[in-house]
């Protein structure tokens, strides 16, 4: 298991690549990256992500526990970036190996969900209008009972 | 007893701090929550509303009714909106 929290750029392609390598026993990667997306109704700057330093790797660590707890993995990747990010720029990537497919999908989703509402990251989109802080969705709280 | 209390994203503008040292009798987080209310305005308004704040005692995610004894770091922000 490997859990990044940094301020730099990353390169998704290598990180999926070095995820599978060597590994024979291996029939599965998933990957995902969650990018800055412009807003629909005003040009964003840019996106000022914040966290929780003393709390942010710990906590994936356990949602990335949890994930390799559930499914048959044989690893898992959680990079995620914090501090001024474009529009475009990837703001984080999850990876996940696995014998099968389905647990390679399944876990990714797992993780992404958990990633949504409980790694403790808060993001606010500054625009030409002004700034403000992105609301958590129903939907996000939500998407965890479904686990 | 001493804690240290933080505070994330609008909680932390509002309030206007990051972190701060609080001495303090609490015996929950609720108590410390009205503790701090109690203090001036801009606490008030900033934790009017308990539903659009979550908790976090020693890095811990938690409810508002958990007990303070033994902690050393309470973290007060916003639902996150990571990934």
């Amino acid at each position: 298991m490997r859990v990044v929290v940094q301020e730099a750029p990353f390169g998704a392609g290598e990180e999926a690549e070095r995820l599978a390598a060597g590994r024979a026993d291996m029939g599965a990667v998933v990957t995902f990256c969650g990018l800055v997306r412009d807003t629909p109704d005003a040009d964003l700057r840019y996106m000022e992500i914040e966290h929780y330093p003393g709390m942010t790797a710990r906590a994936i660590e356990a949602i990335a526990a949890e994930a390799a707890a559930r499914w048959s993995l044989g690893d898992v990747l959680v990079i995620h970036r914090h501090g001024r990010l474009a529009p475009g720029e990837a703001i984080m990537m999850v990876g996940t190996v696995a014998p099968h497919r389905a647990d390679a999908f399944a876990a990714a989703e797992f993780l992404m969900d958990y990633l949504k509402s409980r790694a403790p990251f808060w993001k606010k989109e500054v625009t030409a209008r002004g700034a403000a802080w992105v609301e958590a969705a129903e939907a996000d709280e939500d998407a965890l009972t479904r686990w | 007893m001493t804690l240290d209390v933080l505070y994330f994203a609008w909680l932390r503008e509002r309030i206007g701090l990051p972190r701060e040292t609080v001495e303090t009798g609490a015996a929950t987080v609720a108590e410390l929550v009205e503790e701090l209310r109690a203090r001036e305005d801009r606490y008030d308004m900033a934790f009017r509303d308990l539903s659009a704040i979550r908790v976090a005692v020693d890095q811990q995610l938690t409810e508002f009714d958990t007990s303070l004894s033994d902690a050393r770091e309470v973290a007060f922000f916003p639902p996150m909106t990571g990934g």
